[in-house]
């Protein structure tokens, strides 16, 4: 890719505890936050405090959810489920399984009738979630929330995936701004395999530029985009 | 609003392989629904199942054998079918690999591999290797063994949003085209057969225990379907297909139920209109979304007779295929394609008596038309909703 996109950040939140402690988003009224999924309780809690920080009305914001696998829980009681009593299945954790629960519950909270989208990039998802936000900022001239998240593997999923924890991040890009902006590019070089550290959380990539948004320093970061490429990140602060 | 031409496109479902089964099933008003064979344990349902999909001629060549699984399986057929291999091997002659984009839209991926995986994980014999392939656990399963099988190197993700999930990757395609990230864009959605979605349809009771019948009185759930659909989208006059326009949006209602009213869907419709340029009365055909499940059809039937004149023919093709979710969204895009093409307008199969709540618009029987421009209709789970707007330029 020759083109670069150009976005600010307004406001960004981070939920990144050390062990698994779970948010309990108050945005859900609190029968609904007792029952979240884990991914739908980390996505909506880092949601709505970025938006706080942005001063931005949800209800207006196209949103672009990612998480590399969804909810790990859930997978693993269904396939476990499948496998020995497979009538049994319930009905509301299967509903909850879709990778667009989290995002459809947020648009329910906020009463948001903008559009969302829920995508995963495998190991490359962080990159790739923060590329389709930002291509969404541009190309419809749009403030966008991005909302990244993985939770961490249960039971037998320990030899399959890998993910520790419960991490979510958000950010709440717009064309203009004044914060930090962000200069993205894809560039045909393999960065180096962070994330997928054994410890990590499946969403770890998200933590360096979470740390230089905090820092508040005019860093340079590659973000593993895909198989042999990079997303090129270049911070500026106004 | 960048208009993207439409240079290839394939397509695997119950019918068969390639486009010509397809075209010659919705003629002949041949439905190759069948009652469930696919599940270990009794689930009295239909379903739209890709024909010998086991057998040794569908298997994956040698470089791909890793990432074996019945997703990938439909995936690989549907790659194989309507020489769309090659049209792909053209672009990125033309442009690069690093300037062809592939995203792709699932709801199952290959949750095939992980099902089996837990099958087989207290299994004295040990899992087989094969099911202990990272890639296949994630819902990007399906992304990841698209670009191996084309050699693509430009953006690559998976949408996963239930039902809307591969009707959406043409608006993703429009806005990476249009900002210039890239000069092709291989789109695509596959879904298959596989216990999660059976069972899980089956524990909200919206499975029909007979052939699926969209829009009818009598209509009692519907039938899963499994696909592959393919399209290749390029800039300028290279093809008479076009899209046009498309319109996304979110209900704000509920988990797994429709907006009483069709908000969502009635504010995607009016998007994909206004992207295109286009009028109501200017759409000759629908795709409807007509899942034949009580709620989406009477919703979607409502919005259909507010917002469009008698003229415009619209139907549900699932009688044909089945619902096959994070595919149904590509795979009725190649429908609409067929009808602006051929001017086979299909009607709605398995259903006898309309429900009192459709218009004028909705049609049981084929017709013929000169097609020029048509909507197609995804709404999904979590209330997300996609529209998209194809047109066909005459010469």
């Amino acid at each position: 890719m020759s083109a670069a996109l150009e976005v600010a950040v307004a406001g960004f939140a981070l939920w990144n505890p050390p062990g698994r402690a779970r948010p309990q988003p108050c945005i859900l009224p609190p029968n609904e936050r007792r029952r979240a999924p884990d991914t739908v309780a980390v996505a909506l809690e880092v949601a709505q405090a970025a938006c706080a920080n942005a001063g931005r009305d949800p209800a207006r914001l196209p949103m672009v959810f990612a998480s590399t696998y969804g909810d790990l829980a859930i997978t693993d009681y269904m396939c476990s489920t499948l496998a020995k009593a497979p009538t049994t299945l319930s009905p509301t954790r299967f509903h909850n399984s879709v990778h667009n629960a989290a995002a459809g519950y947020w648009s329910i909270a906020t009463g948001c009738h903008e559009p969302y989208c829920a995508l995963s990039a495998g190991r490359y998802t962080f990159a790739n979630g923060l590329f389709a936000a930002a291509l969404q900022v541009c190309a419809d001239q749009t403030d966008v929330l991005y909302v990244a998240y993985d939770i961490d593997a249960h039971g037998p999923q320990t030899q399959i995936t890998r993910s520790h924890g419960i991490l979510g991040v958000a950010l709440v890009l717009t064309r203009d701004g004044s914060g930090t902006s962000l200069e993205l590019a894809a560039v045909a070089e393999r960065s180096a395999d962070t994330a997928f550290a054994a410890s990590a959380n499946a969403m770890a990539d998200s933590l360096p530029l979470i740390a230089a948004l905090e820092r508040g320093s005019g860093d340079v970061l590659r973000l593993p985009l895909g198989p042999g490429s990079s997303l090129q990140v270049q911070l500026r602060h106004r | 609003m960048l208009p993207l031409a439409i240079t290839a496109y394939s397509v695997v479902c119950a019918t068969g392989y390639g486009q010509k089964a397809l075209l010659d099933a919705l003629r002949e008003r041949r439905g190759p629904l069948r009652p469930n064979d696919f599940t270990a344990q009794p689930l009295p349902t239909w379903i739209g199942r890709v024909p010998d999909l086991e057998s040794a001629t569908r298997d994956l060549p040698a470089p791909l054998t890793p990432w074996d699984c019945r997703n990938n399986r439909v995936a690989w057929a549907g790659l194989n079918a309507d020489d769309f291999m090659s049209a792909a091997a053209g672009a990125v002659e033309r442009y690069g690999a690093r300037r062809v984009a592939l995203v792709m839209g699932t709801s199952t991926a290959a949750i095939d591999a992980t099902e089996a995986f837990y099958r087989h994980v207290d299994d004295p014999a040990g899992v087989p290797p094969q099911l202990l392939q990272p890639e296949l656990h994630t819902p990007h399963s399906i992304g990841d063994f698209v670009q191996r099988a084309l050699g693509l190197a430009g953006p690559c993700f998976t949408i996963a949003t239930a039902c809307s999930s591969s009707a959406k990757v043409f608006c993703q395609a429009e806005r990476l085209m249009r900002l210039g990230l890239c000069d092709a864009v291989v789109v695509g959605g596959v879904d298959s057969l596989c216990n999660s979605v059976l069972y899980g349809f089956g524990s909200l009771q919206l499975l029909s225990p007979e052939t699926c019948r969209p829009f009818a009185v009598d209509r009692r759930g519907l039938n899963i379907g499994e696909a592959a659909a393919f399209v290749l989208l390029e800039r300028g006059d290279r093809s008479d297909l076009t899209l046009l326009g498309y319109g996304e949006t979110s209900d704000a209602h509920h988990m797994s139920a429709p907006h009483p009213e069709g908000l969502g869907a009635r504010l995607a419709v009016e998007q994909a209109l206004a992207r295109a340029g286009r009028e109501p009365r200017e759409i000759q055909y629908i795709n409807l979304h007509g899942t034949a499940t009580p709620k989406n059809d009477a919703v979607e039937a409502q919005v259909v007779a507010n917002l469009f004149p008698a003229t415009t023919r619209a139907s549900s093709t699932k009688g044909w295929t089945g619902h096959t979710l994070g595919a149904a969204g590509s795979l009725e895009a190649v429908i609409t394609f067929l009808a602006l093409r051929t001017g086979l307008v299909p009607g709605t199969l398995n259903t006898t008596q309309l429900d009192a709540e459709c218009g004028p618009q909705i049609q049981l029987d084929n017709t013929d038309g000169d097609i020029r421009f048509a909507l197609s209709n995804s709404f999904g789970f979590g209330g997300s909703n996609c529209v998209l707007l194809f047109g066909r330029q005459t010469a």
